[in-house]
């Protein structure tokens, strides 16, 4: 303190409790400081929610008011929420779809990606930077580059509109991602733990599953919203592999809504949907929004 | 103990144990690296060989009445590479080059500028954490395709975009606005995660070292060109070059929010998918292996030119320098 009292006057708000007598004059200063912050996180908070408020107003309109741009909807109404599961949407199928495929690859996914975020993080063997090198430029394949070859090859044996030609080719970019963020996790564990459990005599698996992985899993947990919501989103893999409405995602079918006439989009329906496709993310969001902050910036900032 | 007649050079008497130990950690590590290293060769591995095949070969243009290709695959050489950098497609290839090249370039550097200046904003509230976080991360949980088809509503002729504004763009149909209007909605969906990593970067800076430079009169400006933006490299070039790969394979958001055919917002992957929908595999695999070599260079560029420490705290848990250990056995009297 007895530094900043001397200081030219640039404080932050932390120490405006303990500013002496003799520099209250320069709490406008700090005021505007404080104005500014307010202003900016209410823009950012604005920039972040408003298109997505725009979407939500949008589907409770009724799907005659559309083109209304009052900002709340006025009557309110959930009729666009009915036609979103009409039947030849296909919509409550594409959910499923989409529900079934990112499931299945984020579990594959997890149970892969543990093993070896393990020994990334934990063992020490040759040849550990190319495997991390590796996994990292995985991540940076394109998605078309996998996906036309991929194709050809379902084509020939048959996979085009299965699960499997859909869940397969999301590993390519989920299992980089899940091994990465792991990795994060069981490194930021204390090595005593399992040297501790090998003392009682745990050899080192053992260590792993008694030890460490109870202890990781709100780290494994984290990953699986973060793997999960990348699967849910994906869109490329899915738009190639499939040509029937029955096997399509939601991301996908939602692209193939038709309206009443030819060329009419139905756009309350399409809004709705993506309230709908949005809707179990945002609330995972805010129910984890620490951890997930935590785990996106894991693999990006050393402490 | 043994290590005495052990060689110059071996490393000091728990080692001995420890070797044994080491070579029984690689078996382990290779064990559990294994299934991830079999999905990759699989994902990744097999694409990469096949795609190359793939590009070297031609289709005859058949396909029978149930919509399945016809047999005749032809091999032409590098045929469907002279043809995509010649003629008509060459011109259709350089323009989805460009536009590739130029929203990556135009979406980054906003999403780097808007990011930062989040993070900076973020840093400095101190109530409604929890709000602004959870605010922050919708539009990183929207799907693309979602999202596309928001600002396309959005940006719809009568749409509300036009509307506030007081014009009448036809956005979403061609030309630069279209452009724009693919840019305005990717800044959107990623800025925010740019600033969450940044934010990340610039909670790990003590505060005491901006005290120091306060006492030493450093302007806020100073400040953040000389300790901030410094500080905050690290994590930001890592966030950069995931940015940058990610707009060179830009499909989703251009495909769905303007369409297909429309050459001011066609990207090579949008270029390669459509080109595997009219069966033209050949053709396909080569776009796709030109945007595959593009990234690599790119991603090598960036690596070597600007040091992005791309595998990270990696490095912390690699064997100890060198140097330490030999200094530890001169320590030990061990010099011959």
């Amino acid at each position: 303190m007895t530094v900043t009292i001397g200081a030219p006057q640039q404080g932050g708000e932390q120490d405006a409790a303990a500013v002496p007598e003799g520099r209250r004059r320069f709490q406008p200063v700090q005021g505007w400081g404080h104005y500014a912050a307010y202003v900016g996180i209410t823009a950012l908070i604005i920039y972040c929610l408003a298109p997505f408020y725009w979407m939500l107003v949008t589907s409770l309109r009724r799907p005659t008011d559309t083109f209304d741009t009052n900002i709340v909807p006025n009557p309110i109404s959930f009729q666009n929420f009915v036609d979103v599961f009409d039947p030849k949407n296909n919509f409550a199928i594409a959910l499923a779809n989409s529900v079934i495929v990112a499931g299945i690859t984020t579990v594959l996914v997890l149970v892969i990606g543990t093993f070896a975020a393990y020994a990334l993080a934990r063992l020490e063997f040759r040849g550990k930077n190319l495997a991390l090198g590796v996994i990292i430029a995985t991540s940076m394949f394109p998605g078309i580059a996998m996906v036309i070859p991929l194709f050809k090859l379902f084509t020939d044996i048959g996979w085009i509109n299965t699960y499997q030609a859909l869940i397969l080719p999301a590993m390519s970019f989920a299992l980089p991602l899940a091994v990465w963020n792991l990795t994060a996790f069981f490194r930021q564990m204390p090595a005593e733990l399992e040297q501790a459990a090998m003392i009682d005599g745990c050899t080192q698996g053992q260590a792993f599953r008694l030890v460490i992985l109870p202890l990781a899993a709100p780290g494994v947990f984290t990953t699986a919203i973060i793997v999960f919501v990348a699967a849910w989103n994906e869109y490329i893999i899915a738009l190639t592999m499939t040509n029937r409405a029955d096997i399509r995602t939601a991301s996908v079918a939602v692209t193939f809504f038709t309206g009443t006439t030819g060329r009419d989009i139905p756009t309350g329906s399409i809004m709705a949907a993506g309230i709908i496709l949005t809707v179990p993310l945002v609330i995972m969001v805010l129910i984890f929004q620490r951890r997930i902050v935590a785990g996106l910036t894991a693999g990006g900032v050393k402490s | 103990m043994a290590t005495i007649e052990a060689p110059a050079g071996k490393k000091p008497p728990p080692t001995t144990n420890r070797a044994v130990d080491t070579r029984q950690q690689g078996r382990l590590a290779r064990l559990l690296l294994t299934p991830t290293m079999l999905v990759l060769l699989i994902v990744i591995g097999y694409p990469i060989l096949a795609g190359t095949y793939q590009s070297l070969f031609s289709q005859s243009q058949g396909v029978d009445e149930s919509g399945f290709v016809v047999q005749g695959d032809q091999f032409v050489g590098l045929d469907n590479y002279a043809a995509i950098f010649s003629g008509d497609s060459g011109a259709r290839f350089w323009n989805a080059f460009y536009n590739t090249t130029y929203f990556t370039v135009v979406t980054v550097t906003l999403e780097v500028i808007l990011g930062v200046a989040m993070a900076l904003i973020m840093n400095r509230a101190f109530r409604s954490k929890g709000l602004i976080r959870a605010s922050i991360l919708i539009p990183w949980a929207i799907p693309t395709v979602v999202s596309a088809l928001l600002w396309r509503w959005i940006f719809d002729a009568n749409g509300i975009a036009n509307d506030l504004l007081g014009t009448q763009v036809l956005w979403s149909t061609d030309g630069a606005q279209a452009q724009w209007a693919v840019i305005i909605a990717d800044v959107w969906k990623t800025s925010p995660f740019i600033g969450l990593l940044v934010l990340a970067g610039l909670q790990v800076i003590p505060s005491e070292v901006y005290e120091a430079a306060r006492v030493d009169g450093a302007s806020a400006l100073r400040q953040f060109w000389s300790i901030t933006l410094p500080l905050v490299k690290p994590a930001l070039l890592v966030a950069v070059l995931f940015r940058i790969l990610d707009g060179l394979r830009m499909f989703d958001l251009p495909y769905v929010l303007v369409g297909q055919g429309k050459p001011s917002v066609e990207t090579v992957s949008i270029l390669a998918f459509l080109e595997n929908s009219n069966v033209r595999f050949g053709a396909a695999a080569a776009y796709a292996v030109i945007l595959f070599l593009y990234i690599v260079v790119v991603a090598y560029a960036f690596v070597r030119l600007l040091g992005a420490d791309v595998i990270g705290d990696a490095k912390q848990k690699t064997p100890r320098p060198a140097g330490r250990r030999r200094l530890r056995t001169v320590a030990k009297g061990d010099m011959p």
